[in-house]
């Protein structure tokens, strides 16, 4: 199915739930809302025709300070998805603000979600609803703060041993 | 007290040559750096020439730990233990500007230099650095091994 094809069967399903659809360079990416999420993922993979039966990939975005995204959410969550059945992708985002950062977590939907999910809390601060085990994947418990945040200071030091500098 | 204060000088000196000659090393190898230290320890820049052939792979049978590549934070508490495991006498050489200063990893995640770790002797510097750079800091630890005040 073209990129155009998967957008158009993802936009009957769940209608005005997508925010928006652009289909740049062959990569159909729709944009839908954090409630209708879980539904368009679930849709995703369960329709035969979609059939999108593996996570590529899971992360996130900070647009804080883009040029031109200065007023919108902060964050923007993607998902890659890609069928082994059909060979083809879709790319699916959902925007989150800062002051109510929680996604509905795709563990239930794709195993591997756990990790990713895992990644993205630890890097970007943002939480999921659902996942069993939502702890730090990468950095250390000892850790404060998120680093891939783009008001992370580039300078700060957090060693657990030694003195700081 | 003159005849016996020669011949503890002699002493120190005769167990600095022996222990420059007996280096075994701890590779802690973590990064791209190790490719480096393989090929400085293999047959054709041979560092058994100064007695620096035999890597033991526990710390406790080791004189010199040589850390090789970037350490990030996370990895940061298991070199101060394999560094608190190695007996006395004991010397660490820093190999790569990954330990020296971090190098161009100026980041939430890396130690700047393993000198905020563990004490450091020898600094090698590069990226990586060539084998005759890490011969040279071989020969500059063992200068410095020979003459230090002996403790035994």
């Amino acid at each position: 199915m073209d990129g155009a094809a998967i957008l158009d069967a993802v936009r009957a399903r769940v209608g005005a739930a997508v925010v928006e659809t652009h289909d740049y360079r062959g990569d159909p990416t729709a944009v839908v809302t954090r409630e209708a999420l879980p539904r368009v993922l679930a849709f995703c993979r369960d329709e035969p025709s979609l059939a999108f039966d593996m996570l590529m990939d899971l992360t996130a975005v900070d647009y804080l300070r883009y040029p031109g995204r200065e007023d919108g959410p902060r964050f923007e969550v993607v998902y890659h998805l890609y069928s082994v059945a059909h060979n083809h992708r879709v790319r699916i985002k959902t925007r989150v603000e800062e002051d109510d950062a929680v996604v509905p977590s795709a563990v239930g939907l794709w195993p591997i979600a756990n990790w990713f999910e895992r990644e993205v809390w630890d890097m970007f601060g943002l939480r999921f609803s659902g996942h069993p085990n939502l702890v730090r994947l990468l950095m250390y418990e000892e850790f404060v703060g998120h680093p891939l945040r783009k008001d992370y200071p580039i300078d700060r030091r957090q060693p657990l041993i030694g003195p700081a500098h | 007290m003159g005849i016996g204060s020669f011949f503890t000088s002699k002493l120190d000196e005769a167990i600095g040559w022996a222990r420059k000659y007996s280096i075994f090393q701890y590779p802690f190898v973590t990064a791209c750096c190790g490719m480096e230290y393989m090929a400085t320890a293999c047959s054709h820049y041979d560092i058994d020439r100064f007695g620096a052939g035999l890597p033991r792979f526990s710390p406790r049978q080791a004189d010199v730990l040589f850390v090789v590549g970037t350490i990030s934070h996370k990895m940061a508490p298991v070199l101060k233990r394999v560094y608190d495991q190695m007996t006395e006498p004991k010397w660490v050489v820093a190999f790569g500007v990954c330990t020296c200063t971090g190098g161009f990893y100026n980041n939430y995640a890396t130690v700047q230099g393993i000198d905020t770790i563990i004490p450091v002797d020898v600094y090698i510097p590069g990226c990586p650095p060539r084998p005759e750079s890490v011969i040279d800091g071989l020969m500059k630890l063992q200068d410095k091994i020979a003459t230090q005040t002996q403790r035994y």
